[in-house]
């Protein structure tokens, strides 16, 4: 937003607030704001970084390990970066971090920066030149809800056949709702991947898990399952309590349920949408533009963290638990982060199963962001009412470009092809758009480049023309 | 006129007398015992006294102690037994054995660093000298010092407020009639209330890139300071009202200016005041630092206990408490300094 043309020099942040005035009022000629950025970007990427002394911040979640690794394996000093990395209470204190300044970026929910950027929330110019990681999250019934529905679920050798279908549930619900109460579950934040997920195996099954009306964030019009926030280190204590019957969250509050014996995971993300992104790292659009050598050297470290967190078929994953299981970066037990991030997972005790995918930071391009994943945020946005109303596909898609940045990602990637530390094949080839994907749960098939023809295919979310009010959806 | 401002600030001549009372609460306590024991023999009375004061308190934490070991264990949380006094004993153990691992990496940190740069002079490469500070985790022990940098600026901040407008409101009845309602409104606010609206203003106000304070830093201090500004601005207008009128009376014979008159009667007579008052908000302020700290994401003592209760580890619940105990005894140390200071100047007059 600044430098975006000679006229704006001048408006130097006098405060946050002058800022995002000016970031509302300068939306116009963000085009051409990014060709000279990227002009800029290309000549001076690897020089010194500008500012080499930076503070990210995190949350204690397993998926933040490339940050972790990059500090403690030293790939941020060999970028010559002096990071320091702290720990955020939750989403919302995070991101406020990025946007005021605290933080110089941050490991964030995919949906973050974009709804930033779309001003869903904070309104900020965040982008993400990098994502984290594909999969690591699964959804936990309580004790007593998996006790309802484990006597009629179909078996398999002996073993509950996977995937689950929220179908299960609905004799439970329903129970619920003709007792008058309400089926609470529990998602990190309304733009969490978790939120989508959760929504997405819900309504996979027939249960509807209730739509946004504009401005609101708590989303339960018409829902069947109420959604609520909890921050992810709380969710097992918030199932204990008993105010949530169960939850969608990333490792290790997933296995950490299984080890304290108070719910069960029922299905990974991987099992919802096979290999779909994850976290990303999120810094401010001007950070980006007034420090391009800094941006690539944090994104070449991180890339190489990635890299080491997949070598050898995995072979790094147990140094990694040992780093994340520290109280300063996830701090939970050592068995509890290793249940997840060692090629397993525990859905119930003595059901342990091959979870190869579950965690995946660089094999499968885990790294590059894509447009088409931004799109798929959008999209479900849209679906649940976060977007009220409809658009047309060019917005998705402006909106998706304006975000996810592989233009910065690629000028970090391509010197470290160059410098022989990745594979040249660990690069894809691609117009940022992945083409039709299959692997959802109920086999519905998603293409990044057709945003509205993808939403007419759901059996439960808005459709063309509809809006939300209070007493319900309105429009065709 | 001292009545009139008595019934206005009633709980602000509540609290200096409260003060009185504890002080002499314990002195009444022990002379009963005293004369007591001198009426028998002089070595019981001896015993007894020593009974007082160091029998009976050691007895009362061995029993503390040995009734949190027994009950702790019978308490089944999702993190495993509740801990007794054992295990966090160990845990500060264990935090002290991290804090001496983090100053070795810090100074392994440095060393690489000079030979580094020593080889790039060596080179004659210039560019590549660096000059970082060392930027790992902050230990306990870190955070215990920013916990107390924090309350500190927050208590000057608010000593620095209190005291003037307290004196203020102390001469000029209308002045006090003026901000008396403000003050009993914004007095019971909790600092959870306050943090927002802090938040949004400093992010407002402090937009350079590299402040010199932290963001986080400033906000939790502020909060401290909104919540423990009340007792010393209380307690001063009240001191500064009750001065005898006479004393004023001969102020005004004597023609003194304002400024000497404040000097000289003003603020002698109404010192004691001011220091019970600020020995209140330090109390307070302390109280209100962790509640902010834990909000604000200054790393304090605050977020080291939240930081524990998201980590959810064997060990936290144990960490928790031994940083409970930590907080209880600097709260008591700052108590303590506060008391004998308030002694000190109140060595002449009586409240």
């Amino acid at each position: 937003m600044f430098g975006c043309d000679g006229k704006n020099t001048g408006l130097k942040r006098r405060t946050v607030v002058v800022a995002m005035l000016a970031s509302v009022a300068l939306v116009g000629c963000g085009g051409g704001g990014e060709a000279t950025s990227e002009a800029v970007a290309a000549t001076s990427v690897d020089g010194q970084p500008e500012k080499p002394n930076l503070k990210l911040g995190f949350i204690k979640l397993t998926d933040m390990a490339p940050l972790a690794i990059a500090k403690e394996k030293g790939f941020f000093a060999e970028e010559g970066l002096n990071v320091t990395l702290e720990p955020q209470a939750n989403w919302k204190v995070l991101l406020d971090g990025v946007i005021g300044g605290q933080l110089d970026g941050a490991h964030m929910l995919a949906g973050q920066p974009i709804a930033a950027t779309i001003g869903y929330g904070t309104k900020a110019d965040l982008i993400a030149p990098l994502s984290l990681d594909l999969n690591g999250n699964a959804i936990t019934l309580s004790n007593k809800v998996w006790s309802q529905i484990r006597a009629d679920l179909p078996t398999e050798g002996g073993k509950i056949r996977h995937p689950i279908s929220a179908a299960a549930l609905k004799p439970v619900v329903d129970s619920y709702a003709q007792q008058g109460k309400p089926f609470n579950m529990g998602m990190v934040f309304p733009v969490s991947t978790h939120n989508y997920e959760l929504r997405y195996w819900l309504a996979a099954g027939g249960l509807n898990p209730g739509y946004y009306t504009d401005g609101d964030v708590s989303g339960t019009v018409d829902a069947d399952v109420k959604l609520s926030v909890t921050p992810p280190p709380q969710m097992p204590a918030t199932l204990e309590a008993g105010t949530i019957e169960g939850y969608c969250v990333g490792e290790p509050w997933n296995q950490a349920a299984v080890q304290k014996g108070i719910g069960v995971p029922v299905i990974t993300d991987d099992e919802i949408w096979h290999d779909n992104p994850e976290k990303v790292f999120s810094i401010r659009k001007d950070f980006a533009e007034q420090n391009p050598a800094t941006t690539a050297a944090m994104l070449r470290a991180i890339i190489k963290a990635q890299q080491w967190l997949d070598a050898d078929n995995g072979a790094n994953r147990a140094e990694a638990v040992k780093i994340l299981a520290q109280p300063n970066y996830v701090g939970a037990d050592e068995e509890v982060i290793a249940a997840s991030m060692t090629g397993k997972f525990t859905f119930e005790k003595g059901d342990t199963r091959d979870a190869k995918g579950f965690n995946i930071f660089f094999d499968k391009y885990a790294g590059y962001p894509y447009y088409s994943d931004a799109i798929w945020y959008l999209t479900q946005m849209r679906r649940w009412g976060q977007i009220p109303q409809d658009h047309p596909d060019s917005w998705y898609i402006e909106k998706a470009k304006s975000v996810y940045r592989p233009d910065l990602y690629l000028a970090a990637a391509n010197k470290l092809v160059a410098d022989g530390v990745i594979p040249a094949a660990s690069i894809p080839q691609t117009d940022g758009f992945r083409g039709e994907q299959s692997g959802f749960i109920d086999n519905i098939s998603f293409d990044g480049s057709q945003p509205n023809a993808y939403l007419a295919k759901f059996p439960i979310g808005l459709k063309q023309g509809q809006r939300v009010a209070a007493s319900g959806v309105t429009g065709q | 006129m001292a009545t009139v401002f008595a019934d206005k600030f009633d709980d602000g001549t509540a609290q200096p007398a409260t003060e009185a009372m504890a002080g002499s609460v314990a002195g009444k306590v022990a002379a009963p015992a005293e004369t007591g024991g001198s009426a028998v023999s002089p070595l019981l009375g001896f015993m007894a006294k020593w009974g007082q004061t160091i029998v009976a308190p050691v007895l009362g934490i061995l029993a503390f102690l040995g009734l949190w070991a027994v009950l702790a264990p019978q308490v089944d949380t999702s993190l495993g037994a509740l801990p007794g006094p054992v295990e966090v004993a160990e845990q500060g153990v264990s935090l002290f054995g991290e804090w001496q691992a983090a100053r070795e990496t810090e100074a392994q940190f440095y060393a690489d660093q000079e030979a580094r740069n020593a080889q790039a002079m060596a080179a004659g490469n210039t560019a590549a000298v660096r000059d970082f500070e060392y930027a790992g985790p902050p230990t306990f022990l870190d955070q215990i010092f920013t916990s107390l940098k924090t309350v500190a600026l927050g208590f000057g901040l608010a000593t620095l407020v209190a005291v003037p407008l307290g004196l203020a409101a102390g001469l000029s009845p209308l002045f006090n009639a003026a901000i008396n309602p403000l003050i009993q409104i914004m007095k019971p606010v909790s600092p959870l209330a306050w943090l927002p609206i802090v938040t949004m203003v400093i992010s407002a106000t402090i937009s350079s890139v590299d402040p010199i304070l932290p963001k986080a830093f400033v906000i939790s201090a502020l909060v401290v300071m909104l919540c423990s500004l009340w007792p010393t601005l209380i307690n001063t207008a009240v001191g500064t009202a009750s001065i005898d009128k006479d004393l004023l009376n001969v102020g005004r014979v004597l023609k003194l200016g304002w400024f000497a008159k404040l000097r000289r009667l003003v603020l002698p007579a109404s010192l004691p005041y001011i220091f019970t008052g600020m020995r209140l908000s330090l109390g307070v302020g302390w109280m209100v630092l962790i509640a902010a700290e834990m909000l604000a994401q200054n790393p304090g003592l605050g977020k080291f206990v939240w930081d524990e209760f998201q980590n959810g580890s064997s060990q936290s619940l144990a960490r928790i408490m031994f940083a409970v105990v930590v907080i209880g005894f600097i709260g008591f140390g700052l108590d303590r300094i506060m008391m004998s200071l308030q002694a000190l100047v109140s060595k002449n007059h009586q409240i």
